[in-house]
């Protein structure tokens, strides 16, 4: 798929300033990628011999590349909204060198075929993309996918995204068979019984405006829930996706204390946004789990600094532009966020909160490739896969949706100004993008 | 883009001065003498919900003023076959219409047309959020009665959380330094409402909201927007309902208002509805001036 050609087979990225998480590595470091791996790592100019390639790192932060965890790429059915070649030519722009796709397309992945329909080389991948398959059988709630098939054919997890697994017993036998067989299950924690016809976070604001609010508690109970069968259950392994209140946060910490296996991811959107920033019903600003209120947000800005947040993944949701320019209540959820996470990391979180870049580049790395032991990935050791993102972390400039590699643009921060962009993005060795 | 000139999108977001212009201007409007102040334009009514008084209200306003008005109802219509809001919007525009009063069961659909067709739009009520017009006929109608806002206190009584009459008129009536008392059960007067503006808090006891009160609001318990909403109307009765009894504890010289239609036997009685106090009907009949000036202004005949 992304296998380098033979007569670009090593690269030698010099002269930039290394931050690998999971190495400890925060130096001015040269590194030698060879046949799709990393083949050397040493100071300044201490590499000898030649490189068919090099890449002048100098003032750039050189680390692994990016891993998103939630994106959804509209494939199978949904092309009009994105498709595999489109969402990750847009990822690359981000600096995303893995991106997990979700399942909830049309059909919905829960099946051995559509795993492999994904990986087909006709896709047009321009990074790696790895399958969440359903949880539930069409994603309907009611019986379990086939697990072990499924991660058998190259599946990170199982989640019924978009919507919640609410059965108690369903979400118990997840976490169990899950467990045994060391397979994640991401829950999208919503408890829909209380948030039909909701379209923002329920607070002062939607009040206001005269939308139904989805309470913090609709979340924050399913989370709470799922920690506590997390607990209880051997090896269960629980993600929960797009945490986005105070609460859930308390039951996350408590599951981690507990030591059991349980991770969670946090959006771009949902760190720098809240239900405040809403204007004249612009329908780019909503999405679910909605953007909540101002002590949510600050509550994330904690946990992303104390290590209870393990990655930033976007939840990339495109929407054409029919589906998202009417009513906000009929509007679809979801925004896009591929290409301006990382920007949005370093503006809020570094520039503005001094979360340490090191911080950054681990929530986007090393975090995510443990949450779904995506192996020889989130880390730039010797040996390990040659997936490597490069940024200028001082860089300012301006998100114009317009320019958006994605089919949709449906974005809250079009014409934004930021700080951090991506330089170039390499997969396998080889440059799949260069800003 | 931003909404044209003259629209009227809401209560909330209206500088006092220009409500006061407004009501100033809806004294000199009367229905029986036409001034043809809209000679030519084509006022497109646009309704997605239900309507009886609103509707003919802005009709008879907008023929009194010259206009040619034309009724565009979900039903029977092409909304119906699923043309989007915009869609609809463009086409209209295309028709030629000059102003557009929108009716939506969804809050903000107005300010969604309003970034997107060029002409005036006004909001005839939308969703839960807001009723301006509403809320402009009732300021009407108190200052025909009171003469003025200062050191008014307003008691609403009812379905706060699904009321958009409720929210404009708190919008209103703070700009102006009134004390607004909302007052039901949390589930439809939830405390969050005390935020939607300067001089609102909420009760829930009745004697509370009426005790020293000018005006009293009732609003109808909307039934069909509960969504799940357990209510015990015999319970809702017992505590809330606007008996004769009840009115006494309020001013002697206050006045009743309820933007309709009123349930007779629910959130009043009919002694209170038919009583001397009560100006429900003359909110109806100031529904006319007041929409007279709203669609001159949407013009720029405000003048
Ligand atoms: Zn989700």
């Amino acid at each position: 798929m992304t296998s380098p050609k033979n007569d670009h087979d090593s690269l030698l990225i010099k002269g930039g300033h290394l931050i690998d998480p999971a190495a400890r590595t925060d130096a001015p470091m040269d590194l030698l990628l060879k046949s799709g791996r990393v083949a050397e790592i040493a100071p300044p100019n201490k590499i000898k011999g030649g490189a068919d390639e090099k890449l002048d790192a100098r003032g750039l932060v050189v680390a692994p590349g990016f891993i998103d965890l939630h994106v959804h790429l509209r494939e199978p059915g949904q092309a009009y909204k994105e498709t595999i070649a489109t969402g990750t030519a847009a990822a690359a722009a981000g600096g995303f060198t893995s991106v997990c796709t979700m399942p909830n397309t049309v059909p919905v992945v829960d099946s051995v075929e559509w795993i492999e329909w994904l990986r087909q080389p006709e896709r047009g991948a321009l990074v790696n993309v790895f399958a969440i398959a359903a949880a539930t059988r069409g994603s309907k709630g009611a019986t379990l996918s086939d697990f072990r098939a499924l991660q058998t054919a190259g599946a990170v997890a199982v989640t019924d995204d978009g919507k919640p697994i609410l059965d108690d017993n369903i979400m118990r036998e997840a976490l169990a068979l899950g467990g045994e067989l060391n397979f994640p299950v991401v829950q999208h924690a919503e408890d829909t019984r209380m948030t039909e016809g909701c379209s923002m976070h329920a607070g002062a604001r939607s009040f206001r405006l005269g939308l139904r609010g989805m309470t913090a508690a609709a979340e924050a109970s399913v989370v709470e829930r799922d920690v506590q069968l997390a607990m209880h259950i051997p090896n269960a392994r629980l993600h929960v996706a797009h945490l986005s209140t105070a609460d859930a946060l308390k039951s996350v910490r408590r599951g981690k204390r507990a030591k059991a296996r349980v991770t969670c991811e946090v959006t771009p959107h949902h760190f720098t946004l809240t239900d405040e920033d809403m204007r004249d019903y612009d329908s780019n600003y909503k999405m679910n789990p909605p953007l909540r209120s101002p002590s949510d947000r600050e509550a994330i800005l904690v946990a992303i600094a104390d290590g209870t947040v393990d990655a930033i993944a976007t939840d990339h949701a495109p929407h054409a532009t029919h589906e998202k320019q009417m009513e906000f209540e009929r509007a679809a959820f979801g925004i896009t966020g591929l290409e301006t996470a990382l920007a949005l990391a370093i503006t809020r979180l570094h520039r503005e909160k001094r979360v340490p870049l090191s911080r950054i580049v681990e929530l986007f790395t090393a975090g995510p490739a443990r949450c779904f032991d995506l192996r020889g990935r989130g880390s730039l050791v010797r040996g390990s896969v040659a997936d490597v993102t490069i940024f200028d972390p001082k860089k300012k400039w301006t998100f114009e949706a317009v320019n958006s590699l994605s089919k949709s643009r449906n974005t809250p921060f079009d014409g934004w100004q930021l700080t951090g962009k991506v330089v170039a993005t390499i997969v396998g060795g080889r440059v799949v993008y260069a800003g | 883009m931003n909404p044209a000139r003259g629209s009227l999108l809401g209560i909330e977001h209206l500088e006092a001065a220009e409500i006061m212009k407004i009501l100033k201007f809806a004294r000199r409007m009367n229905p029986d003498k036409p001034r043809p102040l809209l000679r030519g334009k084509r006022v497109l009514l646009l309704f997605y919900e239900a309507s009886t008084r609103t509707r003919s209200s802005f009709e008879i306003a907008a023929k009194s003023l010259g206009a040619h008005t034309v009724l565009i109802q979900a039903m029977g219509s092409s909304i119906e076959k699923g043309e989007s809001l915009l869609d609809t919007g463009y086409t209209v525009r295309a028709v030629g219409a000059d102003i557009i009063v929108i009716r939506h069961p969804n809050a903000g659909a107005p300010y969604v047309m309003a970034q997107h067709v060029d002409v005036p739009v006004i909001n005839a009520g939308d969703g839960l959020h807001e009723h301006p017009s509403q809320a402009l006929l009732d300021a009407y109608t108190i200052l025909h009665n009171k003469k003025s806002f200062k050191g008014l206190q307003v008691a609403i009584v009812g379905d706060i959380f699904h009321s958009r009459v409720a929210r404009s008129a708190c919008h209103l009536l703070s700009k102006f330094g009134v004390r607004i008392i909302l007052c039901g059960p949390p589930e439809l007067a939830p405390g969050i409402a005390a935020t939607l503006a300067p001089g609102v808090r909420v009760t829930r006891h009745i004697e509370d909201a009426l005790r020293g009160t000018d005006v009293i609001m009732l609003l109808r318990v909307q039934t069909e927007r509960l969504a799940g909403l357990k209510i015990d109307l015999a319970e809702y009765i017992a505590r809330y309902q606007m008996n004769p009894a009840r009115l006494k504890m309020a001013k002697k010289d206050a006045i009743v208002m309820h933007p309709g239609p009123i349930i007779r036997g629910l959130e009043l009685t009919s002694e209170v509805a038919d009583g001397a106090q009560a100006r429900i009907l003359e909110e109806v009949r100031n529904g006319v001036p007041t929409r007279m000036a709203i669609l001159a202004r949407a013009i720029g005949k405000m003048r």
